[in-house]
């Protein structure tokens, strides 16, 4: 059994917030569900599923569903991070297709950017990485494996295997930078150059600033649903195509951080798509570092392994200049990066641009076929990875 | 130049026997009795074959840099790395009383021991 064109993307919505210190967290995931169903032309009443992750607050997708007061058959509350929610369309479409439901809402929302102005910290406590009983973390939280530097460790030992340089590093925001000089609502709209990455001050090396992504509050939300609602509703439904999932981690001590868990995820969802690379007009490439998107770029099969760098030189990422359109809302390295998980606006970005609804300075012509990718946790530890590809809503 | 204070590690009672042992200076890791590889974290179960037949051994200490990366953003700088014991399995460590300019991935380091004051010490590694 396959989920091919058994389930339709109807709505999305992305907050437009990227401080929200006046609102809740319950607030942001119910203002973003609300956006997203009247998108797809749908009410709280349609919904028979929820999906969240480790972001909503209370117990699973509960506590929420109680806030939103909507009344589902069905709730799925996988937690891998950054990329839950694109794993999420994954597992919404399988829902529908077993029959369990016919519409999911799914939400992400998080205020990391209020919450470390009140009380100074990176993301106040919460979530897997500070469980007192996981097993490995006796064993890492002693040597301060901030984020930056779990990153840099990969992005050090990508330079060491593959001659991968910083100025091919810098590209990734730079072509970035490009697409978020149109978009409204990002936090860095200002177009920059591979000189001004490298001047950044080194964060974690061989990691500048500009090799990071944003903090910001926010979120989004989609609503998944059956193909004969789909067919019912005026709106442009997106077709989800194809889906894959793995999580990757470091494997009883034989280490490899010059991949990610996309070298798993990527075939899956090609194969259930069956589209190639060659087929893929646009992709939002999960993007919490600039190294994050060049291996994530080779383990979908863009490139040859160890090629990533070449790859994004010369603005081969900007919309309009190079072959592979990337992240053309400025992504997590210039617009935002909610509860510091990109999955979901990854997600979003790439529905725009099927929907032809991309800005107009980035949108991809004849627009058919896309993917969108995302990772969670650290590629520097362990992480979850999830792709889908999607399609016009007669693809 | 390491001046950051060693923080005492979450312990339960699987991992016991390997802090109580970095008090007398030893690096202990897991060897699986059922298919010889050795493991880290050590943990009671081989994460290759799932034998639940693991012996703690004594490693040498000795390893390579597998990768390495120094916070530059903390009021003290310090570098996580990824070393490669001679034993064959890879973790996580800081490298301390190093040049963390003049790191090489690949480069000769040891163990060394900090007292994090509470009956244990966290394992180092410095160049040799
Ligand atoms: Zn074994």
């Amino acid at each position: 059994m396959s989920i091919k064109g058994k389930a339709f993307i109807a709505g999305v919505y992305e907050h437009p917030t990227r401080d929200a210190s006046d609102k809740s967290l319950p607030q942001l995931h119910a203002e973003v569900a609300k956006g997203a169903l009247e998108d797809a032309g749908l009410t709280f009443k349609d919904v028979d599923a929820y999906f969240c992750a480790g972001d909503a607050p209370g117990l699973g997708g509960i506590s929420m569903a109680e806030y939103m007061g909507i009344h589902i058959q069905h709730t799925d509350t996988t937690e891998i991070g950054g990329s839950s929610y694109v794993a999420h369309i994954g597992h919404a479409a399988a829902a529908i297709a077993a029959g369990k439901c016919n519409v999911a809402l799914i939400t992400l929302a998080g205020r990391p950017k209020a919450e470390a102005q009140k009380v100074g910290t990176g993301g106040g406590g919460r979530g897997p990485m500070f469980d007192p009983n996981a097993p490995e973390l006796g064993f890492e939280a002693v040597y301060g494996p901030a984020t930056a530097n779990m990153y840099g460790m990969a992005a050090m030992r990508h330079m060491h295997e593959y001659g991968t340089t910083s100025e091919q590093l810098a590209w990734i925001k730079v072509a970035a930078s490009h697409h978020a000089q149109h978009n409204e609502h990002a936090m860095l709209k200002k177009v920059v150059t591979v000189e001004d990455v490298l001047n950044s001050p080194m964060i974690s090396n061989p990691l500048h600033r500009l090799d990071c992504c944003v903090v910001s509050d926010g979120g989004g939300a989609m609503i998944i649903v059956s193909p004969e609602i789909a067919k019912s509703l005026d709106r442009h439904c997106v077709k989800v195509l194809g889906h894959g999932e793995s999580p990757k981690h470091l494997n009883g001590g034989k280490v490899d951080l010059t991949y990610t868990g996309a070298v798993w995820s990527g075939p899956r969802a090609f194969s259930e798509a069956g589209v190639t690379q060659a087929d893929i007009k646009y992709a939002s490439i999960y993007d919490s570092f600039t190294i994050t998107v060049l291996e994530t770029l080779e383990d979908l099969g863009f490139c040859e392994k160890g090629k990533g760098g070449e790859f994004v030189m010369d603005g081969n990422l900007i919309s309009g200049v190079g072959k592979l359109p990337f992240n053309t809302d400025g992504g997590g390295l210039c617009s935002n990066h909610p509860a510091n998980r990109g999955g979901m606006t990854k997600v979003l970005e790439a529905v725009r641009q099927l929907r032809g609804e991309a800005h107009e300075k980035v949108q991809v012509p004849d627009c058919d076929i896309v993917l969108a990718h995302g990772t969670g946790g650290s590629i520097g530890t362990r992480m979850g990875s999830a792709t889908v590809i999607l399609g016009r809503e007669d693809a | 130049m390491s001046e950051r204070k060693a923080p005492a590690p979450v312990v339960n009672v699987e991992t016991k026997p390997f802090w109580d042992a970095t008090a007398e200076g030893k690096l202990l890791i897991k060897k699986c009795n059922a298919c010889d590889e050795v493991h880290w974290y050590p943990r009671s179960m081989c994460p290759f074959c799932h034998s639940m037949d693991t012996a703690w051994i004594e490693s040498s200490g000795k390893g390579v840099i597998y990768s390495h990366s120094t916070m530059r953003r903390t009021p003290v700088p310090y570098c996580l790395a990824y070393v490669t014991l001679d034993e064959g399995t890879t973790m996580m460590t800081n490298l301390v009383d190093v040049d963390f300019d003049a790191l090489e991935i690949g480069q000769k380091v040891e163990v060394s021991f900090a007292d994090t004051g509470e009956g244990n010490a966290l394992p180092y590694f410095t160049t040799v």
